[in-house]
């Protein structure tokens, strides 16, 4: 689609700009720095960690089965959406969007969920404005928490992309870079819990 | 090529819940020294990271994806490098200052 | 006052310009919402010049106010006023001078050196161009409506808290930042998507042009580091909006965890601005030597080991914010470790001048400048590196006159000596070399007497940022100082002076076959100005310095037989809007007018989602079409050749 037309002489070579390649391999480079910025936000919260400022501390804070569910969303999210990997690598619309829906809405009570213990925490008296141990919890899972809702308003489009224009090249193409975007989130999230529940509270 | 990869998906899923359940396991027993929790929980953690590459999104060595691989690695250092530089430069300076 | 009036009647002149010649459609159509990356790299120079200007105002403000506020006298400018221009000239200087300059020399050069047609993400980099456009507005604003950043171009906590920083200005700088911020991470992206994935058949990776190297590198330092700026810019915005407690005095704050996020980003930045100009000295020296680059598989080495290790120094910065000695030292011997491989290239340069039969033009005297002057940043630099020495001179002019040894010598001169050497094949015809070499001496006379006085006072003990003084003794250095940024000035003054004179002399310097300076690398294969598609066939490489290669084989001007159709970029208004929309969503935030930012917020996603709608992005550039421009092309390369062009290829 994206290449000059006409038969490639020996001095030829396709031109590629745009091609679903090209963005694909940019869409990685873009989630490795995006990884540098959630880094960046660990270190803040390893070096908040326990800057409580005489509040309450990730023991009397976090509920761990209540995590524990938040991931579960999450992980079967990210299985699930490799329904619509496999259906789109099969030119399949309907497993596409067999696998696109219960992703969105696992991502979406995933959303609900963090939000409700934002809430929670907030009326509680325990919001961002606490403490430095708050303020970098509230970031840090937060900032996660917003990547996901782009990918739900990501996931929404391509529901009506593939709807609308069927599985064309760029939309398969657009399916694997969502796909990348929301496993990563996942793996991020797999640190979230690690180290900003699970270390905190052990 | 359709069935492998949803075993894969499969797959993946399982080991993922497996390696969640251990660590908050471990945690909420309660009863293990905390040295090994916590090296539990990154070693869980590591591992789901892992798991979650090769099944969910198919990073093998492969040749096609040899640039991809690269980035990652890279990533990783600088990952380590930011933090790691940033957690021993904060302690000291906490230590002697805080 | 003088400048807001200043910069809208300016303004409200180009503008009213371009009405009464009614150039707005042309304006529109060719530059506004174009996705080609030639004319997005002539935009973001522009910018930068026009910003090197407003920089530099800044700066003889800076320096008349300390030439004049000496023994009692509290010089014209208030103190508050003084602390916003110091603040805004880095700022302006760095991110709206600097990075735009190299991202503009990377967007002309790169596509043809590589062999092709555009950058991977045309659409992407045009919105790259106008959110740093957006920014740049950000900072431009601040000149009339509200106040800029008192706080210096690095924001230190806990000065820019909102406790202390109440006014808009912090958040003018935060927000100038991030946008523009946003817009080179997705230039880094773009860069080497396009450098790992578009290369001509033949082109290895060590067949590639130095300046193609060092945007790679560049860009790899991007990807890596803005994300932390991003970061740091993020938790200080969270502080000053919904008073959380990163940076903050109280309720588990540190300040100094500011310091040590701005300056992990802060240390590859200074990275970023002078890579490409490393870059472009290696092809300057060598097309001006008239030989293969000296050590080409080393000075890849060597920059690749500048690039590991300039994310391994940012320490060096803070040295006396007070960590214990294995820290400082750890940081202090990996920041001298990094002279050995810029010495590495500085050898190479000269190596590769030695026993060249070299021509002096304009980009050869900024070289040369170049070679001489930044050794001495560098070795002050490395003075710098050691903890106790820094322990002396930190936060003195010593500071300043280091790093503006290096970012001047380095980074300017490199990108001035860029700008005349590449402005041929962008534009199409030469600059005037008689007026470039008087900048030239104007910049490097000046350069000396505005900076080496800062060394002697900075040994002196003379602080920086200071509004006012009563030692006498600093004083005549500061007058000498305050006379080389005149000097400087009237370097300004020649380069706009030659622009005018090129510019009437167009068709004298005319550049016709593509080749003005029998060229090393491929960009030079293709007329002045490139026609949009660059390369109406890939060309095939053989070898390094691909288009010397194809000269000596005699397949340098082959005309083909048949051309075939190309895909190139629509335009799109949706750049531009992009950017607007984040100028809102600064200026917004800025003014706490909320509305405004979350219809930016929103009208950026809404455009995203559009923009991944559409199937109608490119359009189709006929073989018919093609054929016309190749012809043209190929009759001026014929009367060059009859006439006074010295061309050095074979016929």
């Amino acid at each position: 689609m994206n290449t000059i037309t006409g038969p490639a002489s020996s001095t030829e070579k396709p031109f590629n700009y745009d091609s679903a390649a090209n963005r694909e391999f940019g869409f990685w480079l873009y989630i490795m720095s995006d990884l540098v910025l959630f880094a960046v936000l660990f270190a803040t919260f390893v070096v908040f960690g326990r800057a409580y400022a005489g509040g309450p501390g990730p023991r009397q804070l976090f509920s761990l089965p209540y995590v524990f569910a938040e991931t579960l969303l999450l992980v079967l999210s990210s299985a699930v959406y490799g329904i619509a990997s496999s259906g789109s690598r099969a030119n399949r619309i309907s497993a596409v969007m067999a696998g696109l829906g219960p992703a969105f809405l696992l991502g979406l009570g995933f959303i609900f969920m963090e939000a409700r213990e934002f809430y929670q925490l907030i009326v509680g008296g325990n919001g961002p404005a606490r403490s430095a141990f708050l303020s970098a919890y509230f970031t840090i899972v937060g900032t996660h928490g917003v990547h996901v809702l782009f990918g739900l308003i990501f996931m929404a489009v391509m529901m009506g992309q593939v709807l609308s224009k069927g599985l064309t090249a760029m939309v398969a193409s657009r399916l694997k870079r969502l796909g990348m975007f929301w496993h990563f989130l996942d793996i991020v999230w797999i640190g979230i819990f690690s180290f900003v529940y699970l270390v905190q509270v052990a | 090529m359709e069935t492998p990869r949803i075993r894969a998906y499969a797959f993946g899923f399982i080991a993922s819940v497996l390696l969640t359940v251990i660590p908050f396991g471990l945690v909420m027993a309660s009863r293990f020294p905390r040295i090994g929790v916590v090296a539990g929980i990154a070693a869980a953690g590591t591992l789901q990271v892992l798991v979650h590459l090769r099944c969910f999104l198919a990073v093998r060595t492969l040749s096609d994806a040899r640039w991809n691989i690269l980035f990652l690695i890279l990533t990783a250092l600088i990952i380590i490098l930011f933090v790691g530089g940033s957690i021993w430069i904060m302690h000291d300076l906490n230590y002697r200052m805080m | 006052m003088g400048a807001v009036g200043g910069s809208l009647l300016a303004g409200l002149v180009i503008l009213g310009l371009i009405t009464y010649h009614r150039k707005w459609p042309y304006l529109w159509r060719e530059w506004i919402t174009t996705c080609d990356h030639k004319r997005i790299g002539m935009m973001y120079i522009i910018l930068a010049l026009v910003m090197l200007v407003r920089g530099l105002s800044d700066a003889i403000m800076m320096r008349l106010q300390q030439a004049l506020a000496t023994g009692g006298s509290m010089g014209y400018l208030t103190p508050d006023h003084f602390n916003q221009i110091f603040s805004a000239h880095g700022s302006i200087m760095i991110i709206f001078m600097a990075m735009p300059f190299l991202v503009g020399l990377m967007n002309i050069v790169v596509p043809p050196q590589i062999g092709s047609r555009d950058v991977a993400f045309p659409f992407m980099n045009a919105v790259s161009f106008w959110l740093t456009a957006a920014g740049t507005m950000l900072v431009m604003a601040s000149l009339g409506i509200g106040e800029f950043s008192k706080a210096g171009w690095s924001g230190y906590t806990s000065l820019t808290e909102k406790q202390f920083s109440p006014d808009t200005g912090v958040d003018y700088w935060i927000w100038a930042f991030q946008i523009a911020g946003v817009g080179s991470t997705l230039s880094s992206v773009n860069f080497l998507a396009t450098i790992f994935k578009m290369r001509a058949p033949g082109m290895t990776f060590m067949r590639m042009p130095m300046f193609t190297w060092t945007s790679l590198f560049t860009s790899v330092l991007m990807l890596f580091a803005f994300p932390v700026l991003t970061a740091a810019l993020l938790l200080l915005t969270l502080d000053r909006y919904l008073g959380m407690h990163f940076f903050s005095n109280d309720l588990g704050g540190n300040m100094m965890m500011y310091v040590n996020l701005f300056w992990t980003w802060g240390h590859p930045e200074v990275y970023i601005v002078v890579l490409p100009a490393f870059g472009v000295f290696s092809e300057v020296t060598s097309t001006f030597s008239g030989k293969r680059l000296f050590g080409y598989r080393s000075m890849v080495y060597a920059t690749a080991a500048i690039t590991v290790v300039s994310f391994a120094v940012w320490l060096h910065h803070f040295f006396t914010m007070g960590a214990s000695p294995p820290v400082n030292i750890f940081f202090g011997i990996a920041t001298m470790l990094i002279s050995i491989p810029t010495g590495v290239k500085i050898y190479n340069w000269l190596f590769t001048m030695y026993r060249g039969r070299i021509r002096f033009t304009t980009p050869m005297y900024w070289t040369v400048g170049f070679l001489m002057t930044f050794s001495i940043g560098g070795m002050s630099g490395v003075l710098l590196a050691s903890p106790p020495a820094n322990y002396v001179v930190h936060n003195s002019l010593f500071v300043i006159a280091h790093f503006h040894n290096v970012l001047i010598a380095g980074t300017l001169f490199g990108f001035l000596a860029g700008y005349s050497y590449w402005f041929p094949k962008a534009i199409g015809f030469k600059l005037d070399e008689k007026w470039g070499k008087l900048a030239f001496w104007c910049w490097l006379t000046g350069f000396y007497m505005a900076f080496m006085p800062l060394y002697v006072l900075g040994f002196m003990g003379m602080p920086r940022r200071m509004h006012h003084f009563t030692n006498a003794v600093w004083h005549p250095w500061l007058i000498l100082a305050a006379i080389g940024t005149a000097v400087i000035v009237a370097g300004v003054f020649c380069l706009g002076i030659q622009l005018v004179v090129s510019i009437r002399n167009r068709k004298i310097n005319k550049d016709i076959t593509g080749d003005p300076w029998d060229g090393r690398t491929l960009e030079w294969s293709v007329s002045s100005p490139p026609p949009e598609y660059n390369f109406a066939h890939i060309p095939v490489v053989n070898d390094l310095d691909a288009f010397t290669d194809m000269k000596e084989r005699g397949t340098a001007y082959v005309r083909h037989e048949r051309y075939f159709d190309i895909l190139l970029p629509a335009n799109s208004a949706s750049g531009p809007l992009i950017g607007l929309l984040a100028f809102m969503l600064g200026f917004g935030m800025t003014w706490y007018i909320w509305w405004l930012a979350i219809a930016g917020v929103m009208g950026i996603i809404i455009v995203m989602i559009m923009r991944m709608s559409d199937d109608n992005t490119e359009r189709v550039v006929t073989a018919d079409e093609i054929g016309t421009i190749e012809r043209k092309r190929h009759e001026m390369i014929a009367s060059a050749r009859n006439n006074e062009q010295p061309l050095r290829i074979l016929p």
